[in-house]
């Protein structure tokens, strides 16, 4: 069961929404699974606030989440479907925007 | 003058140094990270959010909005290039990264405005999803209007510490605890630097005062011995303050051990460093007026070592004042200026008193490294251990961490040490039984940042785009 959206633990979201939760909605794919988010959320916060993490390692294989937000510690880059990386953290999420998170399931590159 | 200088940042030191400027005639180009100027203490949230100032910056709520205000009135008087990327320096040519496209800029004066993150400390199980850095933890809620978490705790030290718990708990989130490795004692000592900023330390108090009324729990003298959790972070292993260990429930923490400098473009241009035993770390050398060891280049804000955002705006103008001075711009013995010299400088000094309280007031433990094992991950992006790293210094015999980085790769990964090369230089000088300034520090490498291998084949093409700044005088 490698998938971060392991149903045990981690379909939970990480973030919890506090405020500003009238905004239009934002529908996108996480894993080929349908998801949504919020206009304004980066694509960051509209994975976590989906499940707990954005990405596996590239060596063990373990779950990252991000962990700066600022752009500086460059744990958070993600793949899309079409093979293009993103730092979650600075990008803003679009309509339609088709994310892999789970292991080895990206791209062949 | 006949090029025009170049500000990287537009926190708050980037944008007095540009208001400074422009008074004086002059149109900078402004190169920052940010999607808007203010930087990470006056982030602003994305357009369609509604919430007032006064909801995301409480007590600076007024200041946030007057700062922001002089940056909308200086836009069509600047060049203000957002989501720019400064990713490599080779003498006067600067690389920068805009939406996908490298260009190639010139410069004679330059003003470092480059800010601070979080000084991080590992401790086992620092990387399991659902811990973040404490700038992190305030970001979600400025930014993004989320907790980190459904049970958050925040641990470190640091003044940062009571006011994310502070604007959590007041957002709405749930904060178990607010765990400081500083004792008690350590904040009443530093009271006499303290009270050079009578409305900080006042603001400080009010914090923790607001936090115990609303029966939130403030532990001191802690350590963090682990976290726990398969998938993400569900538990908090600490050594309380009467030495017993305790496990505390969460599925977030906030972590972090007050600032440390973003030094790497100071590095890159070839500022000479020394070390500062107050900040543990090696810092660019400027003077009290911002010019760095290199002609044309100024250094201000938390970049060019820790002081807060009310000395980064004092800063920010009197590293611009020098360049016109420098320049010939304008006359620095004439008596207006000379008071505004003297003024500004005298603010840095008194805040540089404060400053020495708070590092009194929230010691950045020193025994963090007995609570690391050896399968504690140090450097994230490699993902190298404590063992690795110890058996590393052991088998090659390092003494110097940029060797240390080569043998084991600590260092070496995405984000260039900005998360690792603290703790990594600790443990070297530690093991070695070296002092801390002995070690050495990281060299930086291009590309600063992760960009296109694309990017980095077009910029050194002989076709390379050149772009022609303005002659602003």
């Amino acid at each position: 069961m490698n998938k971060l959206n392991d149903p045990r633990q981690a379909n939970q979201p990480q973030f919890r929404r506090l405020q500003e939760t009238d905004r239009p909605t934002i529908d996108f794919f996480i894993d080929g699974q349908p998801c949504q988010a919020l206009l304004g959320d980066t694509v960051l916060t509209a994975i976590l606030t989906n499940q707990r993490a954005v990405r596996h390692t590239e060596f063990s294989g373990q779950k990252r989440a991000g962990f700066c937000l600022m752009g500086a510690c460059q744990d958070c880059w993600i793949h899309l479907e079409s093979g293009e990386r993103l730092r979650a953290c600075s990008s803003m999420i679009e309509s339609g925007m088709r994310i892999v998170t789970a292991l080895g399931e990206g791209p062949a590159t | 003058m006949n090029e025009s200088p170049i500000i990287i940042g537009a926190g708050p030191a980037g944008i007095r140094a540009a208001q400074t400027l422009v008074e004086h005639g002059i149109r900078p180009i402004i190169l920052d990270e940010g999607m808007k100027w203010g930087g990470q203490i006056y982030r602003q949230q994305p357009t369609n959010f509604k919430r007032t100032s006064q909801q995301r910056y409480g007590f600076d709520a007024g200041h946030a909005d007057a700062l922001s205000k002089v940056f909308v009135d200086l836009l069509d008087q600047v060049d203000y290039r957002p989501q720019s990327l400064v990713w490599n320096i080779e003498q006067n040519r600067l690389d920068v990264l805009q939406h996908g496209k490298s260009t190639v800029l010139s410069w004679q004066s330059l003003i470092v405005t480059t800010g601070a993150t979080d000084r991080m400390l590992p401790f086992p199980g620092w990387t399991l999803p659902g811990i973040f850095g404490m700038g992190a933890t305030q970001i979600a809620l400025k930014y993004q209007a989320c907790s980190i978490g459904e049970r958050v705790i925040l641990a470190g030290t640091g003044p940062l510490l009571y006011l994310v718990a502070y604007q959590y708990v007041k957002a709405g989130a749930n904060v178990l605890a607010v765990l400081d490795t500083a004792h008690f004692s350590s904040q009443i000592k530093a009271l006499p630097g303290l009270l050079n900023q009578p409305k900080q330390l006042v603001r400080g108090l009010y914090y923790v005062g607001w936090l115990i009324a609303h029966g939130i729990k403030i532990r001191r003298g802690i350590r963090l011995m682990r976290a726990e959790g398969q998938d993400n972070v569900q538990s908090l292993v600490i050594k309380n303050e009467h030495g017993e260990v305790e496990t505390l429930d969460c599925d977030a923490v906030g972590v972090g051990y007050a600032l440390r400098s973003e030094t790497q473009i100071a590095d890159m241009l070839g500022c000479e460093f020394k070390f500062d035993p107050m900040q543990r770390a090696y810092l660019p050398l400027k003077d009290l007026a911002g010019r760095s060891s290199l002609e044309g280049v100024y250094l201000s804000g938390d970049g060019a070592g820790i002081m807060g955002a009310d000395a980064a705006e004092i800063s920010g103008e009197r590293s611009a004042l020098a360049l016109l001075a420098d320049r010939g711009v304008c006359d620095a013995d004439a008596a207006p200026m000379r008071r505004r010299v003297k003024d500004l400088e005298d603010r840095l000094q008194k805040i540089s008193r404060f400053r020495e309280g708070l590092e009194t007031a929230f010691p950045c433990p020193n025994d963090w490294i007995d609570q690391l094992t050896d399968d504690t991950i140090v450097c994230r992006c490699e993902e190298i251990t404590f063992g690795q790293i110890r058996d590393t210094i052991t088998e090659c015999d390092i003494r110097e961490v940029n060797r240390l980085k080569a043998m084991s790769r600590a260092g070496m990964g995405r984000c260039q040490g900005r998360m690792c090369a603290q703790s990594s230089a600790e443990i070297l000088a530690h093991l070695s039984g070296q002092p801390l300034g002995e070690v050495g520090r990281l060299r930086g490498q291009p590309p600063l940042k992760p960009v296109p291998a694309q990017v980095l084949a077009d910029a050194w093409s002989p076709k390379t785009e050149r772009s022609t700044t303005e002659r602003s005088i």
